[in-house]
């Protein structure tokens, strides 16, 4: 995995006050693919024995495990990278259909000081993705504002049976450093 | 190969108060209605691709109960990815049974890649789910019928399928129903 230099440079306190949150909000199965912002986030879960880390070979199964933990009785939120919301849109619809509560925290890719051109189409168009997909967006750009944010979107989610992104910016995550 | 409904009927007939049964879109929702509905069947009407892992999620939150994801060889297909992620998992108390008859049965019966060179007893094999198995007869039906009742770790079954269309049976269509009479089957807290 490639490391994030900058978050490891400034070790961000948001990630484990994130992990606070879902701790709080007893959240007990994690779906994501592997990814350089959520590295340290899901580190904590996997060492954590009261949270099922499930990893996912593409982000609409982590949609589907969603729904089947609520139907089960237990909490379960997914992480992803902002181009992974493009893989769950069909998945969606069971969000929806059924009225799953869920809960997705995307990191983004292609926004701010991007590298890498082929992340940008799919960066630029997240925000009208979900809306379109009936998915609530709480985007943040400070990272004083992660845990806040993350609990006002528990909250809305599991009491409402409601659909929200927590998007995390680019400029919060910090830069992915390519050349070594 | 098996005539559908009554490989469905062998496959349930005995089916044990803790099954929880998640049934693929299409022609599988049809067979586990036919047996009777239930409010521990979670029909699927659309989600393509999802029903293992809906699957994974019930069973990794009720532990003490058993899953059957019950779906089509075409389900399975466009969620293939999932097999990798329930053999890392490996859930003791989940098992995926893909009824197997090599076509798109709602869209017209166009073959699909089991028909031609997918193998998915293999694909599960290769994916971590050690307990395997290839389904073509009433004895395996039975033996599978019997396993659902005591199986202890992650089990595979892809039973080969007669390419026939019956009489559709069709349970309700409304997601949020299904979902809340799911629950309370289950008996799960509120929020």
């Amino acid at each position: 995995m490639v490391a994030n230099a900058e978050a490891h440079a400034a070790e961000p306190a948001w990630p484990d006050q994130l992990f606070a949150v879902l701790k709080q909000a007893e959240i007990r199965q994690v779906g994501y693919v592997p990814d350089a912002g959520h590295a340290r986030l899901i580190e904590l879960c996997a060492a954590d024995s009261a949270i099922r880390d499930v990893v996912l070979t593409t982000e609409e199964e982590g949609v589907a495990l969603a729904a089947g933990a609520w139907l089960g009785g237990q909490r379960a939120v997914l992480l992803m990278q902002s181009s992974g919301v493009g893989n769950c849109i069909n998945m969606l619809s069971l969000t929806r259909i059924c009225r799953f509560p869920l809960v997705m925290f995307i990191t983004m890719r292609g926004e701010w000081a991007e590298f890498n051109p082929w992340q940008v189409p799919m960066g630029s168009i997240v925000d009208p993705t979900l809306k379109l997909c009936d998915v609530h967006v709480r985007r943040v750009d400070e990272a004083d504002q992660v845990a806040e944010t993350a609990e006002a979107a528990m909250d809305l989610a599991f009491g409402s049976d409601l659909a929200v992104a927590v998007v995390l910016s680019q400029r919060l995550i910090g830069r992915k450093v390519w050349v070594k | 190969m098996l005539e559908r409904r009554h490989a469905i009927a062998i496959l349930l007939g005995k089916r044990s108060d803790d099954l929880l049964i998640v049934s693929g879109l299409g022609s599988t929702t049809y067979d586990v209605a036919s047996l009777g509905d239930d409010d521990r069947n979670f029909y699927l009407w659309g989600a393509m691709g999802g029903a293992a892992m809906i699957g994974l999620g019930i069973a990794l939150a009720q532990p003490d109960r058993r899953v059957a994801v019950i779906t089509g060889d075409g389900e399975m297909l466009m969620g293939l990815g999932s097999l990798a992620t329930v053999g890392v998992q490996q859930p003791a108390n989940l098992a995926v049974i893909v009824f197997d008859n090599g076509l798109y049965g709602e869209t017209g019966q166009q073959e699909s890649h089991t028909g031609r060179t997918a193998d998915l007893a293999a694909a599960a094999a290769a994916c971590g789910i050690a307990d395997a198995h290839d389904v073509r007869d009433d004895a395996g039906l039975a033996r599978l019928g019997g396993l659902l009742a005591t199986f202890r770790r992650p089990l595979f079954a892809r039973v080969a399928i007669a390419p026939t269309d019956p009489p559709r049976v069709l349970p309700t269509r409304d997601g949020v129903e299904l979902k809340l009479r799911f629950r309370r089957a289950l008996a799960v807290r509120a929020g």
